[in-house]
């Protein structure tokens, strides 16, 4: 073939490819079908190129000519195109008059959520995940060897009055602390044990705007070799910390537990006014978060552990009251009644 | 408990600072002080007043006409309202241009036509205690003019301390003291009351002795370790002097009688409960420490009981005058009339006193120190300074012979402390003399402190007598501790080990559903886990003291927990409600005699509850959506099926459960039931509850819900990866008319039977009945999805699966294709 019949035929065919694709082009309703014309003609593999890869067969000398054609039909081509684009953008628009309004509200999902109570949980384990703790669970029903005997609390004392207790029988009663929990952990694991046990617990306190018959506490154990006060107070400052912020301070003071001794009450600066005195922490300051202290060796003892050997601590808060105070609820019935105008706010 | 800073600086001079300033001090170290009170300020205007004359009022029946002689040097006409005004009484009195505190001023004015120059004052009006009945009555022996507040020894303040069960040594001034003065014990001490000295000469007797004419016996040296008595005769019962009236007033408590008023005060400063009895109404005269008997006996409160034998009592020969530890008799009670005492000085054991309280229903200021411990080695000293007290107060003579029955004061308890413990426990390096130098303020004294090198070799602490909460090393840390002061320790990070113990799956489970329940729309409800039982099912477990008859036994299942929340949702107007809860449930089983050893009559499970009703989705103004479904129900469960892996849906009522505990509330379903099946066994139930179930309002929806066992919640990963095919897949709907009774499950079993593996997904799209199948039948239309993984399907292949597929459904199903 010579050269003349394929330049001749080169310029064919891109004319006929340019008219082809104009009318694809103009054609095309949608995205879709624009798309398939830009394929059809414009892609890598497109009538085009491939009009386009015949021109190595042209003479040198006709081919600036040749090439200046074909950069015309791919540059109307590409024009063409881009403003077709743009009207089937502008027709696809909705109309202002249809109703187009921007403004009106969208088609939403519920939102649900879980409990302010649970939130507080999920925090306080994540910090304490931190310093290597894990969490347990232990039954609800407990014995009374495992609530108050075996953390040093004999039931014909006045300890036990800082408890009143659902009796379910003679010896089987709702746990009044987390605590028997960490009873049961002990009697099933060695240390290192480092646990949190959340859950329910049960005091025959009728409701009022601060108290309620079942409420949530999270208690805390550490028991290894050489766990001192020391730690125990770091871990405690670095909990507050973590959780209420870096400006919050800690106060320890002396108070009693039966199951730690040293024993201490811990309170924090208060949230609502930073230490200023205000209603919440009744003008001093402070608010009491948690229990605390350095494991009784009576309670290794009950659970066979040398209590020579091993040191610990262990703390209890209430998130529920932690809840209130974060979120600013003034009445702990509000956590317990599942009004979904009170739920929706934490969702 | 009441602490009067006024009365601890008469035991310690050298505690000073502000009533604020004490109790930071207190609370840091010792025992929380819950707030502090001021009393008795802005009193600057009240004077001793003397009524010199009472009248009636002429025109007013309430009222009386006083002329009160206020040391002005004139006698002032005071109309006053009290019923009680006694004529030559001293009472506070404000003339006119003073003011009350809080600044109310009293003004010259007439009341009735009668003119009144001033205000004789009750105690509430001078914030001096809460009793309004009538105006305050002052001691004698003070001088009209003389300015109250110097008088009373006000202003005072007081510390309300909240006492630890271990710190019953706080209950006292002296102990207060002894933790607030700078040198601790050393610079306690008693102050001298001015009055006779007594130095008994003790008649002593391991089980009874007797003195004066008097015996007395310890029938049960279970329930009495120790009972001192003194005899004093001849003394003039009357009010107590002012001071004395005033340092009981300032604790709140209400002075009675000079003898029992010290013997309220020796409680106060010393924390030894003391009794008075007249003499006279003791039979014998003697006295019985025993176990009751069955008798009726009135205590002083006027109360009537019954006295079992759980009680231990004060008996003279005849019956009991008193509950031991607990409360004195009302027909032995010191009386105006009352010239002979015997003053009782005890150590009751705490444990019968606790019964003995129990039994009868009273907490006194007597059984609540008596129940913790008091100290026996100062029995001798404080029964000594009540008798001098009275002796000043009340005049007559104690006889020299006192009687002292029961076991010897008990040595003072010895503690071994090794400065290694403090280490290993409080992490403070402390030398021996360190630790003596915190312990030794308190009262401990501490041997071998100097000349102790090696930390492993103890001290040897011995514990004063007060302290009876400090008996083992442990205890002496503590006091280490608190007097090294819990904020002085050193702000030091320890390395540590993680848990040995795994984090445990219930948790787990737990976080997964939480989130995948919170991501459908629900809110999470936590409950109580009481419940009425009308909504309970099997046996539930009772309490035994029930707090309501709404919460009076434990749920046994958690759905009908969160519908009566769907109710008070309903009563607030709240038509869409979604709520999920995991709570445990709980049953009883059948009864001590079928349990065994070590096993509890109450067995728990952990469940997961949903419930709701409603829309579908939240209102849109294109009133899109609609209320919820029984599909929308099943949705919920085959996302959790897919997601936690729960085990299968299926329509029906699950069968008996061989593990677990039993769904009781499926009871309250209709006819749209559904169950959840692992391996074949049932582990939760669901449907749309029946109308009937729950108290709902006309415009409530239907409500659907579900429960499931927490752990057929799956916390192994499964999953794997399988490769993505880049080759096209190639689609076929299938449309199909049955009859109505095929389930969509079986046809969609069957169609997966006859496929062939290249079969991708299998979706219901559309389901149709009406006049286009004809009666009795629907049409399922279903889309097939078919892929290969290594090659692109031809359009024969698939024809051909679809062609076994059909055939196989019109085998089984008699099944048609329908044409589109």
């Amino acid at each position: 073939m010579s050269g003349k019949e394929e330049e001749g035929s080169l310029r064919e065919t891109l004319e006929s490819i340019r008219v082809e694709a104009l009318e694809a082009i103009r054609e095309a309703e949608d995205k879709e079908s624009l798309e398939k014309a830009r394929v059809r003609f414009l892609g890598r593999n497109g009538l085009l190129s491939r009009a386009l890869s015949g021109l190595r067969s042209v003479p040198p000398e006709e081919r600036p000519e040749a090439g200046m054609t074909a950069n015309q039909v791919k540059q109307t081509l590409e024009t063409t195109l881009e403003l077709r684009v743009d009207e089937l953008a502008a027709a696809m628009a909705p109309k202002e008059d249809e109703g187009a309004d921007l403004t009106l509200p969208g088609r939403r999902q519920w939102r649900g959520g879980v409990h302010p109570v649970t939130v507080v949980i999920d925090e306080i384990c994540d910090i304490f995940r931190e310093l290597g703790f894990t969490r347990a669970a232990g039954p609800e029903v407990e014995t009374d060897w495992h609530n108050f005997t075996a953390l040093n609390i004999p039931l014909d004392h006045p300890a036990a009055d800082m408890h009143d207790t659902f009796y379910l029988d003679d010896g089987v009663l709702l746990r009044t602390h987390t605590s028997p929990v960490q009873i049961r952990v002990m009697m099933e694991s060695e240390p290192p044990v480092r646990i949190l046990a959340p859950g329910m617990v049960f005091r025959r306190d009728p409701y009022d705007a601060s108290h309620a018959p079942a409420f949530e506490q999270v208690e805390g154990l550490a028991v290894d070799e050489g766990i001192d006060f020391i730690e125990f107070r770091a871990a405690i400052d670095y909990f507050v910390s973590r959780f209420f912020g870096p400006t919050t301070r800690t106060r320890f003071r002396p108070s009693y537990f039966p199951f730690t001794e040293p024993s201490a009450e811990v309170d924090v600066s208060c949230i609502i006014c930073e230490g200023s005195g205000c209603s919440t922490c009744k003008r001093t300051g402070w608010v009491e978060i948690m229990g605390s202290g350095m494991v009784n060796p009576a309670v290794f003892e009950a659970v066979g552990y040398d209590a020579e050997r091993y040191t610990g601590y262990a703390f209890g808060m209430g998130p529920a009251r932690i809840a209130m105070l974060r979120y600013r609820i003034p009445d702990i019935r509000l956590l317990y009644e599942a009004d979904v105008g009170f739920l929706e706010q934490f969702a | 408990m009441d602490i009067s800073i006024n009365w601890l600086r008469t035991l310690a001079a050298s505690i000073e600072g502000t009533a604020d300033e004490l109790a930071a001090a207190l609370s840091s170290r010792a025992v929380p002080v819950d707030r502090t009170k001021v009393v008795g300020d802005g009193l600057d205007d009240v004077v001793v007043g003397r009524v010199i004359e009472v009248a009636k009022h002429p025109d007013a029946d309430r009222l009386s006409l006083c002329r009160v002689d206020a040391g002005a040097g004139e006698v002032l006409d005071v109309v006053c309202g009290a019923p009680d005004v006694v004529k030559d009484a001293l009472y506070p009195f404000i003339p006119a241009g003073g003011t009350l505190p809080g600044g109310f001023r009293i003004e010259r004015r007439e009341i009735r036509g009668q003119v009144s120059n001033g205000m004789l004052c009750s105690e509430k009006e001078l914030g001096l205690g809460r009793d309004a009945s009538g105006i305050m009555r002052l001691a004698d022996g003070y001088t009209p003019g003389e300015s109250v507040p110097r008088a009373l020894g006000l202003p005072d303040a007081r510390l309300d301390v909240d006492l630890t069960p271990n710190r019953i040594d706080l209950a006292c001034h002296a102990g207060v003291a002894r933790e607030l003065a700078p040198g601790g014990v050393a610079d306690v001490a008693l102050p001298s009351f001015g009055g006779p000295d007594w130095t008994p000469a003790w008649e002593s007797g391991d089980r009874s002795a007797a003195a004066g004419g008097v015996s007395v016996s310890i029938e049960d040296p279970d329930r009495c370790f120790r009972y001192l008595a003194a005899i004093v005769r001849g003394v003039t019962v009357g009010p107590s002097p002012g001071w004395l009236q005033a340092r009981l007033r300032a604790v709140g408590s209400r002075p009675i009688n000079n003898v029992v008023d010290a013997t309220n005060y020796v409680l106060l400063e010393l924390n030894q409960p003391l009794h008075a009895f007249d003499l006279a109404r003791l039979s014998g005269p003697e006295i019985r420490v025993r176990a009751a008997r069955g008798e009726p006996h009135t205590t002083l409160d006027g109360t009537e009981h019954e006295l079992g034998s759980e009680v231990t009592v004060i008996a003279d020969s005849e019956r009991p005058v008193a509950l031991a530890g607990v409360m004195g008799g009302a027909d032995s009670e010191v009386s105006s009339v009352t010239t002979d005492l015997l003053i009782e000085c005890a150590a009751f054991d705490p444990r019968h006193t606790r019964h003995t309280a129990r039994a009868t229903g009273l907490a006194t200021d007597a059984s609540y120190r008596f129940e913790r411990g008091i100290d026996e080695s100062g029995m001798e000293a404080a029964i000594q300074r009540c008798v001098e007290l009275i002796l000043t107060t009340a005049g007559g003579a104690a006889d020299e012979a006192a009687i002292r029955v029961g076991r010897a004061a008990p040595d003072l308890v010895r503690v071994k402390l090794r400065p290694a413990r403090v280490r290993a426990v409080l992490g403070l390096r402390l030398a021996g003399e360190q630790i003596a130098g915190l312990l030794e303020p308190l009262g401990f004294t501490v041997e071998a402190a100097g000349n102790v090198a090696d930390p492993a070799e103890a001290l040897e602490v011995t514990v004063p007598g007060w302290r009876v909460d400090v008996r083992t090393e442990v205890d002496l840390l503590e006091e280490v501790a608190r007097r090294y002061g819990y904020e002085s320790f050193p702000h030091e990070r320890r390395s540590f080990r993680p848990s040995a113990v795994p984090d445990s799956p219930v948790w787990q489970r737990g976080d997964r559903a939480r989130q995948a329940l919170a991501s459908f729309g629900m809110f999470e409800a936590r409950s109580s886990g009481f419940a009425p039982e009308s909504r309970t099912s099997g046996r539930a477990a009772r309490l035994l003291k029930p707090l309501s008859e709404a919460e009076s036994v434990l749920r046994t299942d958690l759905v009908p927990i969160l519908l009566g929340r769907v109710e008070h949702n309903w009563s607030r107007g709240h038509r869409d409600v979604r709520l999920f809860e995991i709570g445990n449930v709980f049953q009883a089983t059948d009864g001590p005699e079928a349990r065994s050893e070590g096993q509890l009559p109450v067995v728990e499970e952990t469940r997961v509850a949903l419930v709701a009703t409603g829309l579908r989705r939240p209102p849109h103004w294109d009133g899109s959506e609609g209320d919820l479904e029984i599909s929308d129900l099943k949705g919920w469960l085959e996302d959790l099926a897919a997601g936690l892996g729960i085990g299968e849906i299926q329509p029906g009522e699950p069968g008996e459960a061989d593990e677990g505990l039993p769904f009781g509330w499926p009871q309250w379903l209709g006819d749209e039931k559904l169950c959840i099946l692992r391996d074949g066994r049932p582990v939760g139930v669901a449907g749309r509850v029946l109308t009937r179930a729950v108290d709902a309002p006309v415009w409530a929806a239907s409500v659907y819900a579900a429960e499931f066992r927490l752990d057929a919640v799956q916390l192994e990963d499964r999953r794997a990866y399988r490769d993505l095919s880049m080759f096209p897949a190639v689609s076929r709907d299938l449309a199909l008319v049955l009859d109505r009774a095929v389930p969509a499950a079986s046809v969609a079993r069957e169609i997966r039977s006859a496929a062939p593996d290249t079969l991708e997904s299998l979706g219901l799209f559309d389901v149709y009945v009406g006049d286009k199948v004809g009666a009795g039948k629907r049409s399922l239309a279903w889309r097939l999805v078919f892929r290969a993984p290594d090659r692109t399907l031809r359009d024969e292949e698939v024809e051909e699966g679809v062609g076994l597929i059909t055939a196989n459904l019109e085998d089984r199903f008699d099944a048609r294709i329908r044409s589109s």
